[in-house]
């Protein structure tokens, strides 16, 4: 069982990180000047957590999402300059502006897809954890969800039943210690939500979600597990949101000290360091430099990219309603 | 041909439907060994595994998602959800789930149905009796069908398992013993969004799904002891619409009662009277009227629940008074 990155695969990670960092970035200036739309949710200092976990997965394998998932879309292979076209609301987004940066889905990457539901993303992967199964092929199903989505009731539905039957699932609980403003310790009253476990039969571990590598293996073991149908795995990545909610936060409930305890451990930082013997600071630098030329290229063509039109729905449309359909 | 029970005709459907497909599979509460509290799947873990045939946990929100998903990536679920007064619990799964991807993301398609049963006069109490059609019928995307005839319980069933978009499908727990004809033809389909006349009229058009197309066809008999010659229209499909034999019938009687088990504000009976006013208006000749459960819960005593229960009796008044 292969569960260590290549140094490619180690560098393609960390490359992977700096785009999303930087469409973050980007997206953060745009807002300020009024040239986003609705709230954008950030995943800054949360990177490795989801380039990490989807690092080890195949085309096939499916992944939903979260309200907050640039992350995820991004290691699961969709495009960069759909994403940052949909996210601007432009024609020429993954999903022609009709969904969002909460609810982007590419059904050929197997990325089906954002939900802004919390918690949503959570049977979802469970239900093509089901199908998997039914048709029993090898593909896994990969889950993220926050540790606000934790405290659903829908999340314990699905567990206990990817436990029960042993389904090819990898749940991600990218713990950011925030449900919207409010810290976990209020909303649980345990800090390790991954010793619920237990009791679903289920195997479980805790990572440092700052450490790309340390969720490359996690995950890979998660997977090849569910891949041989030994069931699911609950993998608790400790992790920081670094802004705020979404960009309509105010701010004022995240202590200084913890902002600037976790900002030490910036994933993009404990990425370079663990990668600069190896590769050299110079390649670092081209990578990243490489990561910003290409985020810099798609929001450039995503504002120059032509907003959609509103077409009318054709009789066999689910949508169609019975008026115009007369 | 052969006469079977509302609930074996569905059996047989589900049946015909998994030796068809081995992508179709079944889950629910009490579903498999027990083979469902109405005996609907009785036999079918035997014959298809407990892979395909799944008993589940009490976990309703959580199971309607998951179809969702399932049928979005390679399989067509079958769910049975046990109580359409259980629907609040999936509604986040249709309205927030189910009824938005094939807009946003258009590459995808949701194959599923989830199988319920509703309505009262058994007795079952508030939380057990009541007729949620205009919930689930409110939803854009969703398919919602409601057979009264075993043949049509099948047929609707095969087309709806075989549909690429979301079909909740409403049965009634007094209905599941009722016996009719049933072709065996395993490619015989009912489409969805066609409706049927179940008799043919002259002087007012009553329009009403599953138990109550069996009250309405009793109330065109009191109403023909009258003089009366009422049509009734078995719509079957709540949504989409059939409006052209809608429309077709008003502009022959010039007369609508519209007959739904559920709450009369902002139910399904309100929903088929404006829908009645938007394209008929000029050939009605006097207001749609309706028929429908009081904005009340469903009470347990038999004369309780009698007093309150759309039937045949205040269809035909109603008729009566829309013929004044």
């Amino acid at each position: 069982m292969k569960n260590a990155p290549s140094l490619d695969e180690q560098l393609e990670m960390h490359r992977k990180m700096f785009v999303v960092r930087r469409l973050e970035e980007r997206l953060g200036e745009l807002h300020k000047v009024g040239k986003t739309r609705g709230p954008i949710h950030r995943c800054d200092g949360q990177e490795a957590v989801g380039i990490g976990a989807t690092a080890v997965l195949g085309t096939g394998d499916f992944v939903t999402s979260t309200h907050r998932g640039h992350a995820h879309y991004i290691g699961k292979g969709v495009d960069i300059r759909g994403v940052t076209a949909e996210i601007l609301g432009r024609a020429t987004g993954t999903c022609g502006g009709r969904a969002g940066h909460m609810l982007i889905g590419d059904r050929d990457k197997g990325m089906i897809g954002g939900n802004a539901i919390v918690g949503g993303s959570i049977p979802a992967a469970t239900g093509m954890a089901l199908s998997i199964q039914v048709r029993g092929t090898s593909d896994v199903a990969m889950c993220f969800f926050g540790d606000g989505a934790a405290q659903t009731g829908i999340c314990h539905e699905s567990m206990n039943m990817a436990g029960l039957w042993k389904l090819p699932l990898v749940f991600i609980l990218e713990h950011n210690q925030f449900g919207l403003t409010v810290h976990h310790s209020v909303q649980s009253p345990v800090a390790d939500l991954s010793i619920r476990a237990a009791g679903y039969a289920m195997a479980a571990e805790i990572v440092d979600g700052n450490d790309t590598v340390a969720m490359y293996r996690a995950t890979a073991t998660a997977v090849e597990r569910a891949r041989r149908g030994d069931g699911p795995t609950l993998i608790e990545a400790k992790t920081y949101r670094m802004q705020g909610f979404s960009t309509s936060d105010m701010g004022g409930y995240q202590s200084e000290a913890d902002l600037a305890d976790w900002n030490r451990r910036d994933p993009i930082q404990v990425s370079r360091l663990a990668l600069a013997d190896s590769v050299g600071t110079e390649r670092l630098d081209q990578v990243e430099a490489g990561a910003v030329a290409e985020v810099d290229a798609a929001v450039e063509e995503a504002l120059a990219a032509p907003l959609p039109t509103f077409e009318l729905f054709t009789r066999s449309s689910p949508y169609a309603t019975a008026p115009e359909a007369v | 041909m052969a006469m079977m029970r509302y609930a074996e005709a569905l059996n047989q459907a589900l049946r015909e439907e998994m030796q068809r497909d081995p992508s179709v599979f079944l889950f629910g509460e009490d579903i498999g060994r027990y083979g469902g509290v109405f005996k609907v799947t009785k036999g079918l873990m035997d014959e298809f595994g407990e892979s395909r045939v799944r008993d589940t946990p009490i976990s309703e929100q959580a199971l309607a998602a998951m179809a969702v998903t399932a049928s979005m990536t390679g399989t067509r679920p079958v769910l049975e959800i046990m109580y359409a007064d259980f629907m609040p619990l999936v509604l986040d799964a249709l309205i927030n789930q189910a009824s938005i991807y094939e807009y946003l993301w258009q590459n995808v398609t949701m194959p599923f149905v989830l199988r319920t049963q509703g309505g009262g006069g058994a007795g079952a109490g508030a939380q057990h009796s009541k007729s949620l059609d205009s919930l689930v019928a409110h939803i854009p995307g969703i398919k919602v069908v409601a057979p009264v005839t075993p043949a049509d319980a099948k047929g609707l069933l095969k087309s709806a398992i075989r549909d690429s978009q979301p079909v909740v499908f409403l049965e009634h727990k007094l209905l599941y013993n009722l016996r009719d004809e049933v072709s065996d033809d395993p490619d015989l389909l009912v489409p969805i969004g066609k409706a049927k006349t179940v008799r043919v009229g002259a002087d007012v058009s009553i329009f009403a799904t599953s138990r109550m197309v069996l009250e309405s066809q009793k109330a065109a008999e009191l109403l023909a002891q009258d003089g009366i010659s009422a049509e009734v229209i078995d719509l079957r499909t709540l949504r989409p619409l059939d409006l052209d034999a809608i429309i077709g019938s008003i502009t022959k009687t010039h007369h609508a009662v519209v007959v739904n088990e559920g709450w009369r504000f902002c139910g399904y009976a309100a929903e088929l009277s404006a829908t009645i006013m938007d394209f008929a208006f000029d050939a009605l000749d006097a207001p749609v009227a309706r028929v429908t459960l009081p904005d009340m819960p469903v009470p347990y005593a038999e004369p309780l629940e009698l007093a309150v229960l759309p039937n045949a009796a205040r269809i035909a008044d109603a008729a009566r008074a829309t013929l004044k």
